[in-house]
């Protein structure tokens, strides 16, 4: 990689600051998606922050309707959480099935969404409960965060803080990974929430990245079972298409993942 | 001490220095004085250099020197070489193009190296290596076998118009086609065989040294062969005369035939340590690997059978388009034709065979063998003509294959292979049995009403392996000899160091190898060591390839071992006043039989070095060596079978068994063999069902990384059932036949075989991506 | 360039690295501890495999800044004197290796998994635990069996301690 400048700051303030002294500052995390890009020279930071030591951004607490997971908290860290896997059981499962052990020791919640690579599997999640993004400057509206690969409403050097996720009364993820990178060749997300609105995302499948299903959003509204789904057809436009799997093949995945969130979910 | 010899399933030797993180490999090196080397390579993969401007790159910090391909030509550095000659059937030989180590005008494939910078540290090579200006002018591109074979192609060589480098055939033509005529049916199928990349878990490294006093080099590098290495470095590339030139394999990280042939990388390196007068290293990432390194397979294959009426084949006919890649790398052009073709008799009986094999440049990354290395490719098509004649005909794949096995031995095939011995049915019977053969049609009822797709696919194959002897593979076009050597030196306390010409990345030679002077001896493993892979110590050798070490490698070491026991036993007779018929070896001592009269071998050693009191007239020392050149190849043989789950939502392949009983002959160290094979299996699922390289139109590879390239995980894979059934292989003294490469050979056409068995849809190209499975399922 | 402090093996150091140094390439450039390899350059491979604060990471993916204050174990760290790790044991005795390029980090991160799950391992288990570590030579088949021979002498020498 080419030569950079690390700090550890021990404050977001001190994060945000460091960020506006680089001519190209770049947050880390766990670092799991940034310095892959480094160590191939796809990404040259005048300076990398280091979110990962930050207290107060490390931590998952439940209040009111809604399970928060502050934005440096690990993957492991959700593993553990009863909180979560009490309220929210189906994001513990989408963590379990993320990256490996290895990745989910460091990765972090917060640079899964900051980065919105189009088949990460937390910006389904998000999408699909309509999360709130706590950042240090403003709260944003999960259904307006993600603008296309790699792209979210974040701005330069803001900081997320945190994910609030409403809790649903029903809600289940089903995953197809790539069969190399163990990203989700496609993901699909499923969630009723407690006024009985139906929302699903899937990830993996579409050319721009996270995005709702409508089509299958319809078809559990009126019936919430699997076999609601057993004649949707999903369009291929705007699907991805690559030596791994066709638009066909995904609109395929789609719809069978979704019914086996809906399986998961009960 | 019978515990640790032949047939023992003892802990192996090196593990020690591996599992505490004490191995050696090359890049764990350190010299003095080292520098570091990063390549520039082309990112087209056909363009006319030019022009090259280093200017920039030298004045970077830490630059030691910036080397172009233009340099090394004019420093007369041979153009890398392909060691077996095929004669095309017109008579004319192979067209050989021109290969510099680094590119002077056109490169022919994306990842070709055109310069080197050498620099204090391997960051400041990369900085420095970026600065480095090519200009290129692209050309057009034949990024596969069609595109190369179409008219009007893009030439990627002068000397091979229409890029086909030969046109060989093998068998009898006219006779496979009267055979064909008379047929009562006839099977035919299109066969696309995947193209691989090796992926050794350590990429490949090299460092060299040069020291100007004494006109010497001293090459590290991460090879399987470092003699062969050194002869090529030396009679073809003019690097050094040999005598000049030391070359060292340590600690090797897996090679599966990556890392027989010599590259331009170390070439590179040798050359350049001269230049700047420092040790220079390289050591490959993994994008350099999936670049660089010999890929494997990429074949395609159009294949018939005949039968008569009594379902026996009467002709196999097969014609099949073989990628060598841009490049003739150093064995490849034998790979599809006398590794590959001479295998399509199968374990069958089959009167008349004729194959045709046209090799062909592409604009891609070389291709030469990879673990079996033409005999999967074999195997692959003969099982699956053999499943899909099962299912035309309404016949048990089992009993078809039964039917037309060889069962008398020696049997002379068709294509040039005479099979010594084997027992084809018996392992057939042991994989039934094992999976349960007979209640599979139950089982698939069950798994139907469960609404799951089940299926079962068989494997029977045979491999060739030792490939020898040196007359016939020199007859064949081979320019080198296939023999082994080796040295048992009995040391005055009696210890024992064996030198092989073998070299062991990952095979346990250094406990296979101490087994068989163990039990001849009786003395504990721990006794003996097993010195490679270092020219300065071993005589010549040829390496570790092919399944070679245990027919060839081990037969030598065998024959100097007969030596040394014939001269100790004369020291012992003469010692004990005994006659030398009469001594016997016994638990590291020497017995006069019939009397409790014994001497230990270390008061024989030490008698054969102090030499106070020899037989009169015999030299001193106990220190003998052998060459051991093979009377034929050697037959391993055995059938695997596999039951399968289908998904049919997602197209997931899931194992519900793997069988795999296996003919190797003589098991030297059985816990070792069964690792072999299983590492085998994994290849050969990981082809079936996850691994191919991809190249688009322009001809970069789309499966550059372990982020695209599918490699065969702990949760891809089941636990194997394994089984043995034994015939001892007449050829060597050790009735071995080995077993390095049978799994990656005979895996991939059961795996394929049963999931065109679950899914009632016998097109299906491997890998078997579930998205591939979910189109042959839902059209 | 930052000086960097950390414990390694048990030992406290401090180095002065580029700031774009790796923590693999610190352990194997600067502290001359090779046992922990590189395998790949997209952090899938495993073979860099060593434990930050009990936790098996990849070591090609983490800066050596961000080791800064840890307490790093690498292969070399983890037997007492001649007395091999369980763990190490195992591997030898199932014949868990072959060419030993990834055996560092299948090591390191088997003793996690068996830390984490502890006896309540079987095959599915391990082999999806597995995912982040690449073998080429063995299959996995006998790996999944050191981890799981492993996991019962841990056990044992947990009880006894």
């Amino acid at each position: 990689m080419y030569e950079t400048t690390y700090h550890r700051p021990s404050s977001v303030d001190e994060a945000a600051a460091l960020f506006s002294k680089g001519s190209d500052s770049k947050y880390l995390a766990g670092g799991h998606t940034l310095l892959p890009v480094m160590k191939q020279r796809l990404a040259s930071p005048s300076d990398v922050i280091d979110l990962g030591r930050i207290k107060e951004l490390v931590g998952i607490d439940v209040s009111g309707d809604a399970l928060t997971i502050k934005a440096a908290t690990t993957y492991f860290d959700i593993l553990q959480s009863a909180e979560a896997k009490k309220t929210i059981p189906a994001i513990v499962h989408l963590t379990s099935v993320l990256g490996d052990p290895q990745v989910r020791y460091r990765g972090t919640i917060g640079g899964s969404v900051a980065n919105n690579d189009p088949a990460a599997d937390f910006p389904a999640a998000v999408l699909a409960l309509g999360a709130t993004i706590k950042t240090n400057k403003r709260t944003i509206a999960g259904d307006g965060f993600f603008k296309g690969l790699f792209s979210t409403a974040l701005e330069d050097g803001e900081i997320i803080t945190a994910i609030s996720f409403p809790i649903p009364a029903k809600a289940g993820y089903s995953k197809m990974r790539h069969p190399a990178s163990r990203f989700a060749l496609t993901g699909v997300f499923v969630a009723q929430t407690k006024a009985g609105e139906v929302r699903v995302a899937a990830t993996g499948a579409s050319q721009n990245g996270v995005m709702r299903v409508p089509v299958i959003e319809a078809a559990l509204k009126a019936n919430w079972s699997a076999g609601a789904l057993d004649n949707v057809t999903i369009p291929t436009d705007g699907l991805l298409a690559d030596i791994h799997g066709s638009s066909a093949y995904r609109a395929n995945l789609i719809k069978v993942m979704a019914q086996r969130a809906v399986a998961a979910a009960g | 001490m019978g515990v640790e010899g032949i047939g023992a399933s003892v802990v192996r030797k090196e593990d020690r220095r591996f599992i505490t993180g004490r191995g050696r490999y090359v890049d764990d090196i350190k010299l003095v004085g080292l520098t570091h080397a990063h390549f520039v390579r082309s990112p087209h993969a056909h363009a006319k250099i030019k022009s090259i401007d280093i200017a920039a790159a030298e004045k970077m910090p830490g630059v030691v020197g910036v080397l172009t391909g233009q340099q090394i030509v004019d420093d007369k550095v041979g153009n890398l070489i392909c060691g077996w000659a095929i004669t095309s059937k017109d008579g004319t030989g192979m067209k050989m193009g021109a290969w510099p180590a680094m590119a002077p005008e056109i490169v022919r494939f994306a990842g070709q190296a055109v310069a080197v910078v050498i620099a204090e540290t391997k960051n400041q090579a990369r900085d420095a290596a970026e600065a480095v200006v090519v200009n290129y002018e692209e050309l057009p591109v034949a990024s596969d076998i069609r595109a190369a074979i179409k008219e009007g192609a893009p030439q990627l060589h002068p000397e091979a118009p229409g890029n086909v480098i030969y046109d060989w055939t093998i068998g009898e033509e006219a006779a496979t086609d009267a055979a064909f005529k008379a047929a009562a049916n006839v099977v035919s199928l299109d066969i696309t065989n995947n193209r691989l990349v090796p992926n050794a878990m350590e990429p490949r490294a090299a460092i060299a040294e040069y020291n100007d006093a004494e006109e010497h080099f001293t090459l590290y590098t991460t090879s399987q062969n470092p003699h062969v290495a050194r002869l090529v470095l030396s009679a073809f590339y003019n690097i050094a005369q040999e005598h000049k030139l030391r070359v060292v394999a340590p600690d090797v990280g897996g090679g599966f035939g990556s890392k027989i042939f010599i590259y331009p990388e170390e070439m590179v390196a040798l050359w350049a340590s001269k230049k700047v007068n420092r040790p220079v290293k390289w050591t490959g990432d993994r994008s350099e690997a999936f670049l660089t390194d010999a890929h494997g397979r990429d074949h395609l294959t159009k294949a018939e059978m005949a039968f008569d009426k009594d379902n026996k084949i009467t002709g196999l006919r097969v014609k099949t388009y073989a990628n060598l890649g841009a490049y003739m790398s150093l064995f490849s052009s034998s790979v599809p034709t006398y590794l590959y073709a001479t295998l399509l008799s199968g374990q069958y009986n089959i009167p008349n065979i004729f194959a045709e094999v046209i090799s062909v440049y592409t604009n891609t990354t070389p291709v030469d063998a990879y673990r079996g290395a033409g005999r999967p490719e074999a195997s692959f098509v003969v099982e699956r003509l053999m499943e899909t004649a099962a299912r035309q005909l309404k016949v048990d794949p089992a009993e078809l294959r039964r039917k037309n096995f060889i069962t008398t031995f020696p049997h002379q095939t068709p294509v040039i292979m005479a099979y010594d011995v084997g027992d084809f049915g018996a392992s057939l019977d042991s994989a039934m049995k094992a999976i349960d053969y007979a209640g599979f049609p139950a089982r698939k009822a069950k798994a139907k009403t469960e609404g799951k797709l089940r299926g079962i696919g068989i494997s029977c194959y045979i491999e060739a392996c030792g490939i020898a002897p040196s007359k016939a593979v020199g007859s064949l076009g081979a320019g080198v000899g296939l023999w082994e050597s080796a040295e048992v030196r009995v040391n005055p306390v009696g210890t024992i160091e064996i030198l092989t010409g073998s070299h062991s990345h990952g095979q346990g030679h250094e406990t296979t190898f101490a087994q068989l002077v163990a039990g001849r001896l009786g003395i504990p493993i721990s006794q003996v060591s097993i010195v490679h892979g270092d020219t300065d110590k071993v005589q010549f050798g040829m390496g570790t390839y092919g399944s070679r070490s245990a027919a060839v490698g081990m037969s030598a070491i065998f024959k100097a071992m007969e030596k040394v026991e014939a001269k100790a036993k004369k020291i012992a007779a003469h010692q004990l006043e005994a006659s030398e018929a009469d001594i016997v070896i016994e638990n590291g001592e020497f017995k006069v039989t019939g009397t409790d009269k014994s001497i230990a071998l270390p008061m024989v050693a030490l008698a054969a070095y102090t030499a106070h009191n020899l037989p009169d007239g015999m030299e001193p020392g106990l220190k003998e060596g052998a060459f051991y050149d093979p009377t034929n190849f050697t037959f391993p043989a055995g059938a695997y079978i596999c039951e399968i789950e289908v998904d049919s939502g997602t197209g997931k392949t899931s194992f519900v068994n793997f069988v795999a009983a296996d003919d190797f002959g003589t098991l030297i160290n059985p816990m070792i063999v069964e690792g072999q094979v299983h590492g085998g299996l994994a290849q050969g699922i990981g082809q079936a069902l996850l691994e191919g390289a991809v190249y688009d139109g322009t001809g970069q590879l789309m499966t550059a990384s372990f982020m695209d390239y599918t490699m065969p995980r702990a949760d891809d894979l089941p636990s194997f059932k394994l089984s043995h059934t034994t015939t001892l292989c007449p050829g060597n003294p050790l009735g071995v036949k080995g077993c390095g490469e049978a799994g990656a050979i005979g895996a991939s056409a059961a795996v394929i075989n049963a999931i065109t068995d679950a899914i009632g849809n016998n097109k299906l190209e491997m890998p078997a991506t579930p998205d591939r499975v979910w189109h042959a399922i839902h059209g | 360039m930052s000086t960097i402090k950390l414990t390694v093996n048990g030992k406290a150091v401090s180095v002065e690295v580029e700031d774009r140094t790796l923590l693999v390439h610190l352990l194997r450039e600067t502290l001359n501890l090779t046992g922990t390899h590189v395998g790949c350059d997209t952090s899938q491979c495993g073979a860099c495999v060593v434990h930050i604060d009990g936790q098996a990471v990849k070591s090609c993916t983490v800066l050596a800044g961000q080791a800064a204050g840890a307490n790093v174990t690498t292969i070399e760290g983890i037997s007492k004197g001649d007395e091999l790790h369980p763990m190490q044991a195992a591997f030898r005795d199932n014949h868990g290796l072959q060419c030993g390029y990834c055996t560092p980090g299948m090591i390191m991160s088997s003793i996690d998994i068996v830390n984490r799950h502890g006896g309540k391992l079987d095959e599915e288990t391990v082999r999806h635990e597995l995912e982040g570590n690449i073998c080429r030579c063995t299959g996995y088949h006998n790996i999944v069996k050191s981890v799981l021979d492993a996991a019962g002498r841990m056990k044992v020498a947990q009880a006894a301690e």
